[in-house]
């Protein structure tokens, strides 16, 4: 089984309500070092056999139509992940 | 008149919108997310919710439902078409309105009565209306912060596009002595206190208060909602 793994973040000029919570706690960890916290999201397409080019090009096609909105995210990385999700070999 | 509601897996609020409907004066149809026909109706509303659990993003599935196949089209060719909330934020993923919706920047779920400004009383949906009048319907949601880059907010502002507007309140108390919390700001960030947009036909608007919960006495906190309805039956009828 091959895995691509596409990273969305929210554009840098949109406010994240998420991150901004995230980055809110931290401190009260000790966490006193992070100015600013950003959170996304990664999807892991699996396919039957290798990623081949044309599931690669799939892949960018699906992230840019639906795994993320043009409008308030960049697709980050749309990229070959080495060794699979929870495999053992 | 025959209005049609689209459902969608997790529509919260078709019902209430079918019975908007008919207390209007039109025929309600049931519209289903898994058929690609509109049944001929004169206009469709799509209902607010979380469809398909608002997974990946608010709106963002049910964009690619068979319904919306048949939707988008015929809201080019001027089909009456009012998202309301979630309808919202589909009409934006579907790119039938531009800018999008994310989560409210106080990052909490909020369910008020909220004061609008009725910013364009042009559209199908707004004509029984006066530009100006203030009305006062449900505003309740999660994802309700209304964001789109300063071009396109631009446009909108320019060619009249911004069909309603959050009233941003002074400091008052609230019914149990609580003071409003949003007192000097809108309730969600929405940029430009922006609650509502039309397209450059008038015929597709999408807002994200709730005008199908504020059409009977006794329930809600107007009737102001009902003339959502009556602007598009009478559009309709002028065709």
């Amino acid at each position: 089984m091959g895995n691509v793994v596409v990273d969305v973040m929210l554009k840098s000029e949109i406010l994240d309500p998420q991150g901004q919570a995230v980055a809110g706690a931290l401190p009260r960890l000790g966490f006193n070092q992070f100015i600013d916290v950003r959170q996304g999201k990664r999807f892991v397409l699996s396919v039957e056999g290798e990623v081949t080019q044309e599931v690669l090009a799939a892949a960018r096609e699906a992230a840019e139509t639906m795994l993320s909105n043009p409008v308030i995210e960049d697709v980050v990385s749309v990229r070959v992940q080495a060794q699979p999700v929870g495999s053992q070999a | 008149m025959r209005i049609g509601v689209v459902t969608f897996p997790g529509s919260l609020d078709d019902h209430d919108a079918r019975r908007a409907v008919r207390v209007a004066g039109g025929e309600p149809v049931s519209l289903w997310h898994g058929d690609d026909s509109l049944r001929d109706v004169d206009a469709v509303v799509l209902p607010g919710g979380f469809s398909y659990g608002d997974y990946l993003r608010a709106g963002a599935i049910a964009r690619f439902a068979p319904v919306m196949s048949a939707l988008v089209p015929a809201a080019q060719s001027g089909l009456p078409v009012l998202g309301i909330c979630n309808g919202f934020q589909i009409l934006c993923e579907s790119h039938m309105l531009p800018g999008a919706m994310i989560q409210n920047d106080h990052r909490t779920f909020i369910c008020r009565d909220q004061r609008l400004r009725v910013e364009n009383a042009t559209t199908a949906w707004t004509s029984d209306f006066q530009r100006g009048d203030e009305i006062t319907i449900v505003l309740k949601n999660q994802d309700g912060q209304y964001v789109a880059d300063r071009r396109t907010l631009d446009e909108l502002e320019g060619e009249g596009r911004v069909a309603f507007r959050y009233v941003v309140e002074g400091p008052r108390a609230l019914d149990d002595d609580k003071y409003d919390p949003f007192a000097g700001r809108n309730p969600n960030g929405s940029y430009r206190d922006i609650a509502g947009i039309t397209n450059e036909r008038g015929n597709v608007v999408g807002l994200m208060p709730h005008p199908e919960h504020a059409i009977e006495r006794g329930y809600g906190p107007s009737l102001d909602g009902l003339r959502f309805f009556t602007s598009v039956l009478k559009s309709v009828v002028n065709l």
